[in-house]
């Protein structure tokens, strides 16, 4: 049906902890994304969704070669990502592109909002101007601006209208995949939906993929096609929107829906309150990394790490309660 | 009801540039009551005037912001004509607040111990092996462990929950009968949220105190809070009971609100999205702020700013729609 | 505490008085409304210092039309003419001749102009390779940092006048060796600034996304860093200009800077010293006071101009 767009392969991203200046020692490894494995279909969104240390900006930064993993295979249509030279190295950049969290940091503040968007197209092509101004406009139109918008400065316009303008400039190059990492949780949250409606109906218009970065975990269900829940640098649990919706597994996911806010006062959720702060990836917990806060913790958890295995159609956890036969 | 906690008539807060040719109305009128061991959410999003309101209310307003009208009675008396060293002894032992950052709120130059002693010492008085145990049994409240490990260590070797637990530690420590949080959860894991709002509503329960919850998620409102006061451009455009406000949300920002959040439960196509931007408050249209972005939005509306109106029991809200009836 | 009746009137006329910000989805703003903002955006400035400083920039390119008399060749005979309200004085000389006869007002114009063009392109000069190597120490960081900040911090360790007189002897006098010279004995102060500020600059999304969008280095550089650390670069600069008018005189007072018979304001200074014990004041003590006072203004304006266009920014 739809193509596997992206495909994340064991991927490890450790960073190394030094001491000393001139002659630096390793003295300890940050984990911060350690063996992560999923793929991203065309069309389709993907959602990652975990608390902070989870590795998900990590994985983000990685896909878009900000960060050079440790190890694993980042495969983009069929190409693995990290052999790439030069020219194909561009194709990459232009199939993948990114919109970041804060609207008010990601656009430069000396530059016209018309060059903003440009400057991806003015880079990787050799456009005439004239056509370059016709794209500008295009783009804003699309996402709800107006083209008028060309000359003014990023400091005239307000947190969301700022965040259009980023999508515009990631749509600059006609991507395939666009990375979302946080797109709404900066904004007025009557902005918000305003701003998710507009990547669901981009979406539809132009058959995009996204990988959602999120912590909110209703607007994840609300975008996404599959979700992975991410735990100190590893996938807890694999299922899509409906399945994790209706049955979540892991007990990390259970608790996560429990301390999810409620939209209505008498909306009585079980509650599942886990004792304690999340360990730090330097030191992460032997066997299965959320044993010490798992309220249906057993022997062979502290021992034994559980891999990520398929439960169901289409739906993966890595937890013994299900991965054990007995 | 007998005598609120907390009562805030018409308060009025503007910011006036220097030379007076800019005022900013950031607070522009805003009446509320507060019971004994009420919880009160007051929602609002950036420029609504939220956390002026707050400010106001503990006269820890910056230079460029000034009272400039309404009373805020508290125990009888009027905050907003105290003088300076009385109201030094209002806040920390009567009315006392969480920000959002505990980072921020917290000197990296002293430890734990040292800095939930100072309240403690400047209005109760309390010296030497009282005022240890004292700090050892707040933190123990909180939920801290090791508490006399925990008193000799600094800031920044804790976590981000837990420093905001030793703010709230710090906060409660002279049993204060007000405690205002502004956003205290923002910047906490989801999970570290739950923990920590449920530690605040122990707190209560225990104490009987009074807060008030001051946030932009309206799902900390239903979790938390008996009342509700909804903010707009420095105008409170609803106010009622957390179920009222939930089940017949009488002003359209604030059933605009409660539709645009994703919820957990249903699988909505398409989220209900408010059209238009927050309101430049320097800037403000003359009649009913919300009027730009308002679907239902009449000429009245446009021209005139609404009187407060009353639309149920304990329910008011700022609405020319509600006027006829 | 004001009344709430006092206020609203206060209210009713600012009403009126409260300034319009412009339409999101207009076009360029009308003129007009630009040049009210500019001028509302210089409400403040010193106007004191400013006028000092244009009446130097004013002096310095109009000299030749300005200068009553040739700067440099005098009439032995009319030496040590005192200024005109002194006795002896007289309007020809409005501020009286030196031990050549030279017109001190003419030397005084003139020298305005070698104080300016010193000022402006020391600083130039140092600013262009300070901000250089700040910008590409913060930005490559690793070892390309550590090598270029050690240079800054041993060559920082030097005394700047010291080393700037070192460099003066060993090169001939003239106006743009000493240019160079302050040049390359000041750009440490940029540096060390703009490389801080470069770093944080590099941790912003733009820069990543700059990144994302295959831009190379040197274009993130050129676009997206420069640019924003420029209103620091003119900010040192402008408390830099100063400085660099003292070293200058200060070189020619010592001998290694401007030769005679340029009419450098340190150089005056220095030639009139031995005038003072025989009354002859205004040698030296004129030159003087243009330093004083040209040095004076131009910190106050860098200091006003730094507190200026911070809140700027902040506004951003």
């Amino acid at each position: 049906m739809s193509e596997k767009l992206l495909e994340i392969r064991d991927l490890k991203k450790h960073f190394p902890v030094t001491k000393g200046i001139v002659f630096q020692k390793v003295i300890g490894l940050v984990k911060a994304v350690d063996g992560v494995s999923y793929s991203i279909n065309a069309g389709e969104t993907m959602g990652l969704v975990g608390e902070s240390g989870c590795g998900k900006t990590t994985t983000s930064k990685l896909i878009l070669m900000l960060e050079t993993p440790t190890s694993g295979e980042i495969v983009f249509r069929g190409q693995d990502i990290q052999t790439l030279q030069r020219k194909d190295l561009r194709t990459y950049r232009r199939g993948v592109q990114a919109v970041f969290q804060d609207p008010f940091s990601s656009l430069n503040p000396r530059i016209r909002v018309g060059d903003i968007i440009a400057e991806p197209v003015v880079v990787n092509e050799a456009l005439p101007k004239a056509e370059i101004k016709e794209r500008v406009q295009e783009l804003l139109r699309f996402v709800g601006l107006s083209p008028n918008a060309v000359n003014l400065f990023p400091h005239e316009f307000s947190g969301g209208q700022r965040q259009r303008i980023a999508i515009a400039r990631a749509l600059s190059l006609n991507p395939s995949l666009i990375i979302l990492d946080e797109p709404v949780s900066a904004l007025d949250v009557s902005i918000r939906a305003q701003i998710m409606n507009l990547l669901q109906d981009l979406q539809r218009q132009f058959g995009l993929s996204y990988l959602l970065i999120a912590h909110d975990l209703a607007a994840v269900l609300h975008l996404s096609t599959t979700i992975a829940v991410m735990y100190l640098g590893r996938i807890a649990e694999l299922a899509t929107s409906d399945d994790l919706r209706h049955k979540p597994l892991h007990p990390y996911t259970q608790a996560l829906f429990s301390a999810a806010l409620p939209s209505h006062p008498d909306e009585q959720r079980e509650e599942i309150i886990i004792a304690g702060e999340v360990p730090s990836p330097l030191n992460p917990p032997s066997g299965c990394r959320f044993h010490p806060r798992c309220p249906f913790v057993k022997a062979v958890c502290s021992e034994v790490e559980p891999v990520l295995r398929p439960v169901a159609d289409g739906h993966q956890v890595a937890c013994h309660l299900y991965t054990d036969p007995a | 009801m007998a005598h609120p906690l907390l009562e805030l008539k018409q308060l009025q807060t503007y910011f006036i540039s220097s030379k007076g040719t800019r005022i900013v109305k950031a607070v522009d009128g805003v009446s509320f009551t507060l019971a004994e061991g009420e919880t009160l959410g007051i929602v609002g999003e950036s420029g609504s005037g939220k956390t002026v309101t707050s400010l106001s209310i503990l006269r820890l307003l910056p230079a460029a912001a000034r009272i400039v009208g309404g009373e805020i009675w508290f125990g009888g008396e009027n905050l907003v004509t105290k003088s300076e060293p009385e109201m030094r002894r209002v806040r920390g032992s009567q009315i006392t607040m969480i920000l959002q950052d505990p980072l921020m709120s917290l000197n990296p130059l002293f430890t734990i111990g040292e800095q939930i002693a100072e309240p403690l010492r400047i209005h109760l008085g309390m010296r030497g092996g009282t005022l240890v145990e004292r700090i050892k049994e707040l933190l123990r409240g909180v939920r801290i462990p090791s508490p006399e490990v925990r008193m000799r260590e600094y800031p920044h070797q804790m976590s981000g929950g837990m420093r905001q637990r030793i703010v709230g530690a710090i906060s409660i420590s002279c049993e204060p009968r007000l405690l205002i949080a502004d956003e205290p959860t923002t910047s906490l894991d989801v999970t570290i949220q739950a923990q920590y709002l449920k530690l605040l509503k122990d707190i209560q329960k225990r104490s009987g105190l009074a807060m008030i919850f001051i946030t932009h998620n309206i799902g900390i409102v239903a979790k938390m809070c008996d009342q509700v006061a909804v903010m707009y451009a420095g105008k409170l455009v609803e106010r009622a009971p957390v179920r009222t406000i939930f089940n017949q949300p009488a002003h359209p920002y604030t059933e605009a609100l409660l539709n645009a959040m994703p919820k957990l439960t249903d699988k909505s196509e398409r989220l209900w999205s408010i059209e238009g931007q927050p309101p430049d408050l320097a800037n403000l249209p003359p009649g009913c702020p919300f009027s730009p972005r308002c679907p239902r939005a009449e000429d009245r509306c446009r021209r005139e700013v609404p009187p407060e109106v009353q639309v149920g029991d304990d329910h008011y809200t700022r609405c020319w729609l509600w006027e006829r009836s | 505490m004001r009344t709430s009746q006092e206020r609203t009137s206060q209210e009713d006329l600012s009403a009126s008085q409260l300034t319009v910000t412009p339409q999101t989805f207009s076009a360029d703003p009308p003129v007009a409304l630009r040049w009210r903002k500019t001028a509302a955006w210089l409400r403040g400035a010193p106007i004191i210092p400013l006028f000092i400083m244009a009446v130097l920039v004013f002096t310095g390119v109009f000299a030749d039309f300005l200068a009553p008399h040739n700067a440099e060749v005098g009439n032995l005979r009319l030496r040590y003419r005192p200024p005109v309200w002194q006795e002896r004085g007289s309007w020809d000389f409005v501020l009286g001749t030196d031990h050549m006869g030279r017109d001190i007002l003419s030397r005084l114009i003139f020298g305005s102009r070698i104080s300016l063009v010193v000022g402006i392109m020391g600083v130039l000069v140092a600013g262009s390779i300070g901000t250089l190597l700040g910008i590409v120490s913060g930005f490559y960081g690793r070892w390309v940092d550590q090598v270029i900040m050690r240079l800054t911090d041993s060559w920082l360790a030097l005394p700047a006048v010291s080393l700037a007189i070192l460099l003066a002897a060993l090169s001939s006098p003239s106006k743009w060796n000493i240019v160079i010279i302050l040049g390359a004995v000041y750009w440490t102060r940029y540096a060390r600034v703009i490389r801080s500020e470069v770093l944080s600059l590099k941790e912003r999304d733009y820069v990543r996304l700059a990144v994302v969008a295959g831009c190379s280095q040197a274009k993130i550089m050129w676009t997206h860093i420069l640019p924003n650390v420029a209103n620091t670069a003119i900010v040192l600069a402008t408390l830099n200009f100063g400085v660099v008018i003292i070293a200058g005189a200060t070189l020619s007072f010592l001998g290694v800077g401007v030769a005679p018979p340029e009419p450098e304001w340190g150089l005056m200074l220095s030639e009139g010293k031995s005038g003072l014990m025989a009354g002859y004041w205004w040698l030296s003590v004129l030159p003087g006071l243009c330093i004083m006072f040209v040095v004076l203004a131009a910190n106050l304006l860098g200091d006003w101009f730094r507190v200026w266009s911070d809140p700027q920014l902040r506004q951003l």
